[in-house]
């Protein structure tokens, strides 16, 4: 029964999202294609927060490093050959630097985004969770880690472009990034990668490894004493987290052709981790849809009071961990259990037990 | 002479400057049981932790099948052989009853060995031996946190036993048992010590007369006596040691 409803839910947002194009203006679509973007990197922080129980408030670190290669070979995709970005320029720097040439080869450029934030993730995550530090430590670990990175890109501007980021984009593989034409191929591309991350999800929740993962959650020193070592499998999770992340960001970087610290910072890092909570933590199709609801909400508070998204989210955030703690994904239990409160205080413990029957039949 | 399976060496342990265990010495053979006695806060919960690797003596060493085993991880340890369940119940609460079991009793733990679907026949079989034993077949695909206090003792009994150590640390199996169910844990426990030993920790006379086993007197972090339960019972050292709890050992 509830396999049959979460597999008609699966079918009935994937259809949503396949016709999209016929049911959004240009604007709205290209609004979904990046939230759906961010989707991907939501999927892993479920993977990491809710199934590892590891809450990370730096997961813009892993983002950031996605987009900003992929938009350092969009940069350096846009110039003619000898040049150099315009911001290196005014720094004063003569030459390229070795360690952006490398990214001007687009093969190079595709597998830097997929293995430098993995990487990246693992090696943070082998020292802390070898150190056994886990929990807030953790988490303070990877806000001081987000805001480090944005200071530090704000800092090298030479070569960084600093407080602005990259942009100026013109063309990936040789086809225009404004062309529309690309930028419904985008959406496809985006679609199609976020459906292989939510199968990933689902594949990796039915291994041995998977239920490891609840296990470390609910009791890390059980699973110890049974012969796992928990920093293994919290590496492995998290690097998957930071994998996620990285294509999400590269991705993030073609739609909106633009990447500045100001987006990968302590603030935006805090605003993924309040989607995955309102989509609910620990269910994959919740955080997608708490992604998008999160996201068009910013859109569409932000565009009629710029002032109050802040708050929004704030009180967002608030009433989620109150109400509803397993967020979105919660509602369809929860409505039993209101349900069966309303009858307690109705006094009618029979007709609860007659009911519950009835639904335990079902 | 056969070798012991385990040697606890002249161990102490040091908490603060107070030795919750000062000088510790027990030798375990293959397929044996033993009872682990004494009044509160004798070492007995120290010497387990000592040996599963969750505290680190300050002198002395543990030995295990011949390997020294002193400074291992704890994870090491257990896939070296040995595993424990714990006083306070832990079972991995939002797993099935059967999950709980597999994972426990999967012989390849490593991490990057984990990403396969199914489980291998011989863990299948053990597992549904257990489940048999335990009486949790019914409850194979409740979420162990669901099970009632009972139930999850049983099951975390099911877990050690299922991970197919050769020694298994038991700390107060029995506690918060029915007589019936306390009966029924020791004749689990006698039965499977044809092939496991078995070190128990416990405080009820009852249970540890039915383990029929030899047992071993802890106080203030040293041996005290070995023997069998009606010697111990005798003995006038361990009579005061319980001052004022004879009771408690003369229940029997």
């Amino acid at each position: 029964m509830k396999k049959w409803l979460s597999l008609s839910l699966d079918i009935a947002l994937l259809a949503a999202l396949v016709a999209a194009p016929l049911y959004l203006s240009a604007y709205h679509l290209s609004l979904l294609g990046r939230f759906l973007a961010m989707a991907i990197l939501s999927l892993g922080l479920c993977l990491v927060w809710g199934w590892s129980g590891i809450l990370s408030l730096g997961q813009g670190v892993f983002w950031g490093l996605g987009a900003y290669i992929l938009a350092m070979h969009l940069k350096l995709a846009a110039l003619a050959p000898g040049d150099m970005p315009d911001f290196m320029m005014w720094s004063g720097l003569d030459h390229l630097p070795g360690w952006w040439t490398i990214f001007r080869h687009p093969a190079v450029a595709l597998l830097g985004v997929l293995i430098v934030p993995t990487i990246a993730a693992a090696g943070l995550a082998w020292l802390v969770f070898n150190r056994r530090v886990s929990g807030v430590h953790f988490a303070l670990i990877t806000q001081a880690l987000a805001l480090a990175f944005a200071t530090l890109l704000v800092s090298e501007q030479a070569y960084t472009g600093g407080f602005n980021g990259l942009t100026d984009f013109t063309t990936l593989f040789g086809r225009y990034i404004v062309d529309p034409s690309f930028q419904r191929s985008l959406y496809w591309i985006t679609v199609v990668a976020l459906t292989a991350a939510y199968l990933f999800c689902r594949w990796i929740s039915h291994t041995n490894f998977g239920k490891i993962l609840l296990a470390i959650r609910d009791g890390e020193s059980r699973t110890r004493f049974l012969g796992y070592n928990p920093a293994g499998y919290k590496m492995i999770a998290f690097a998957i987290g930071g994998a996620f992340a990285g294509i999400s960001g590269a991705l993030y970087v073609l739609h909106v052709g633009v990447i500045s610290p100001a987006m990968v910072g302590v603030v935006p890092s805090i605003e993924m981790v309040v989607a995955v909570a309102v989509g609910g933590r620990d269910s994959f199709i919740g955080v997608i849809l708490g992604t998008l609801l999160v996201n068009f909400g910013k859109d569409w508070i932000s565009s009629a009071m710029p002032e109050m998204w802040q708050f929004g989210i704030g009180l967002l955030f608030i009433l989620v961990v109150t109400l509803l703690p397993k967020g979105l994904a919660g509602i369809p239990e929860l409505r039993g259990q209101i349900a069966a409160r309303f009858r307690r205080s109705a006094g009618a413990p029979a007709l609860e037990a007659q009911t519950l029957a009835i639904t335990q039949k079902n | 002479m056969q070798s012991p399976l385990l040697s606890v060496e002249n161990v102490t342990v040091s908490f603060d400057g107070f030795n919750a265990l000062d000088g510790m010495s027990l030798h375990l053979m293959p397929t044996s049981i033993r009872v682990l006695i004494g009044p509160n806060g004798a070492g007995k919960s120290t010497l387990l932790d000592t040996i599963i690797g969750n505290v680190r003596p300050a002198s002395g060493r543990v030995v295990f099948k011949g390997e020294d085993i002193t400074d291992l991880n704890e994870y090491k340890i257990v896939r070296r052989g040995i595993c424990r369940k714990f006083q306070a119940p832990g079972t991995l609460e939002n797993l099935s009853v059967e999950d709980n079991l597999n994972l426990a009793a999967r012989p390849r733990r490593e991490s990057w060995r984990s990403f396969g679907v199914g489980i291998a026949s011989q863990v299948r079989a053990r597992v549904e031996r257990v489940l048999e034993r335990t009486g949790l077949k019914e409850k194979r695909k409740s979420l162990a946190g669901q099970l009632s206090h009972g139930q999850k003792q049983w099951l975390e009994i099911g877990m050690v036993v299922s991970s197919d150590a050769d020694l298994l640390l038991l700390d107060e199996p029995a506690a918060g048992m029915s007589l019936d169910e306390s009966a029924q844990t020791a004749e689990l426990i006698r039965s499977l010590s044809s092939d496991h030993s078995f070190l128990v920790i416990d405080h009820d006379m009852t249970f540890v007369e039915q383990l029929d086993a030899p047992v071993s007197v802890m106080h203030m972090g040293r041996m005290l006596k070995e023997g069998s339960l009606n010697e111990i019972q005798r003995d006038p050292q361990v009579i005061s040691v319980y001052l004022g709890r004879e009771k408690e050992v003369a229940v029997a």
